[in-house]
């Protein structure tokens, strides 16, 4: 507790690479909830230690059939009811998964506990520079409230500049 | 006498000398045999039991088999209606084993069907209450009263534990609780959660069916707005599933012993209390069984599970089925939530039902074994 600011929480976390299971890694973490954290989102600061694996390759396959589109992306429901997604947009449903993290950022208090439940729609817009951009609705389920709702994220990505929110 | 003509292709080819090949159903080759051979024609038998053969070619990877045990595909999600069906077909095939009744009507009018599972083997036997799908999103549930169901009647000759289980006990298993809404989250909207009831004043359909039991009802953890999804309902047993059921377990409190509930996901196995943060009178009999269910569930895949009461290891919430259950004398009631963590969330994939089910049979088998052995 820090007075008239808000709550600290020192984190010691371990991520797996969902892609290679038994690769992990350590971060650590602080999470500095405001008070009446309604309207502001958390401060956070990350450390990572140790490395990332190098997706490289991927991510240059993926950007590179994207620019060879001659019209733009657009899927929907993804996975589909059954859970099921088609392979070739499992990179989209990644960077989804990016883009619900800063709504999800953005949207957390010390009472909420989200995840994504859906990617509704995806609609890819060609752009004039070097990004790739994804509109998307993407449904974020609440686990407290119960409630799945649908939200609007943009998302630009680049294989060397990574992943930008540009509004939400 | 009539024949379905598989070769030639039409009658006007059958010829003398020629090959005919015909198929009948079973109780016209009463008739037809000697016929046959009345008349004096050679015949060879190809396909003794045409539906086997069938069955065998495209059992494991046909969608909507439901003729048979072993063709249905207890590894996809099925509909409300493929249940239905599949339900009367183990009813009217595992007749000592298998006894389907209805406890009431849904809101819509639809039946509220459970299957009684056991050997009558006894006058009375204790029993133990399963039910998947008070939330209609939560596929993964339904499917798990599928499996179980299948698992009894599949290794009940074979497997020492089942066999005890389905001699000593009965199981009263209720596949879809929530059949409005399960039907509901197959035809409009995937991610639908309560009930279908209509509301007087707003424009939003539907009661938490897990915050509608008389309990502590509408406390902390439900909420009174009839839009949200966990809307406890205008009043306790509001919803005619929730009355239905509660009516059954009433009557027979004293026969069940167990009572559990599916629902998805968050990978735990709660147990009283929901609606607040306390300890059980029998929480060490309580405790151990969750202990040793969550370890036999881990040693099939590794998945490990949560456990202890709701309130803490979930939220807080009022009016579940599972405080209901233990306050009306049931002395186990547990609420399993199954995979995954939020990484699929309520789309689990269908090739991860299989996984899913075996470990959660061992965790089920084992309060089962459990409870026999008179902890209470």
């Amino acid at each position: 507790d820090i007075d008239d600011v808000g709550h600290k929480y020192y984190l010691e976390l371990e991520l797996e690479d969902v892609l290679d299971k038994d690769r992990t890694v350590n971060c650590t973490a602080e999470v500095l909830y405001h008070l009446g954290s309604k309207n502001s989102a958390p401060d956070v600061q990350v450390t990572v230690q140790g490395e990332l694996r190098s997706t490289e390759e991927a991510d240059k396959e993926f950007y590179n059939w994207i620019r060879s589109l001659e019209k733009e992306l657009v899927a929907e429901n993804i996975p589909d009811s059954h859970g099921n997604v088609p392979p070739e947009l499992e990179p989209i449903h990644l960077l989804a998964w990016v883009a619900s993290g800063y709504v999800i950022w953005q949207n957390s208090t010390e009472n909420t506990k989200f995840h994504l439940a859906q990617v509704k729609h995806v609609k890819q817009v060609k752009r004039s520079d070097e990004d790739l951009q994804f509109d998307f609705v993407v449904l974020l389920h609440e686990m407290v409230s119960q409630e799945v709702l649908p939200w609007q994220v943009t998302l630009l990505w680049h294989p060397q500049r990574g992943a930008r929110v540009s509004q939400s | 006498l009539q024949v379905d003509l598989w070769q030639p292709s039409s009658p006007i080819h059958i010829v003398e000398g020629a090959v005919a090949d015909v198929r009948v159903p079973q109780n016209t080759t009463r008739s037809l045999l000697p016929y046959l051979q009345q008349a004096n024609i050679q015949y060879t038998i190809l396909i003794s039991d045409l539906q086997q053969a069938i069955e065998n070619q495209t059992g494991g990877r046909s969608h909507r088999n439901r003729r048979s045990l072993s063709g249905y595909n207890y590894e996809v999600y099925h509909s409300l209606e493929e249940i239905e069906d599949w339900m009367h077909y183990l009813n009217r095939t595992y007749s000592d084993l298998v006894h389907m009744f209805s406890v009431g009507k849904s809101y819509e009018g639809r039946p509220l069907y459970v299957l009684k599972l056991g050997k009558r083997s006894r006058p009375y036997k204790k029993a133990v209450w399963i039910d998947c799908g008070i939330h209609a999103r939560e596929w993964i549930g339904p499917a798990f009263c599928q499996w179980f169901v299948k698992e009894a009647l599949q290794t009940y000759q074979t497997d020492p534990d089942m066999r005890k289980m389905l001699t000593q006990l009965y199981f009263y298993i209720m596949p879809v609780f929530n059949v409005d809404g399960y039907h509901f989250s197959w035809t409009n909207d995937r991610f639908w959660r309560k009930t279908r009831s209509k509301n007087m004043r707003f424009h939003c359909h539907g009661v938490d069916a897990n915050r509608n039991w008389k309990v502590k009802w509408c406390d902390e953890g439900a909420s009174l707005h009839p839009c949200d999804d966990t809307y406890c309902g205008p009043f306790p047993e509001s919803e005619p599933e929730v009355k239905a059921v509660a009516h059954f377990l009433r009557k027979h409190r004293k026969q069940i012993k167990a009572y559990l509930s599916f629902h998805a996901y968050a990978q735990m196995l709660l147990y009283p209390y929901s609606y607040k943060y306390a300890t059980i009178p029998n929480f060490n009999c309580v405790e151990s069984a969750a202990y040793n269910a969550v370890n036999a569930l881990q040693s099939a895949y590794g998945v490990r599970y949560r456990y202890g009461p709701a309130s803490s290891t979930l939220y807080v919430s009022s009016g579940s089925s599972m405080d209901w259950a233990y306050k009306n004398g049931i002395p186990y009631a547990f609420a399993f939530e199954l995979r995954d963590t939020g990484h699929f969330g309520f789309l689990l994939p269908e090739m991860l039902i299989k996984p899913t089910c075996t470990e959660t049979m061992l965790a089920v088998k084992n309060i089962t074994l459990h409870l026999l052995k008179k902890c209470h």
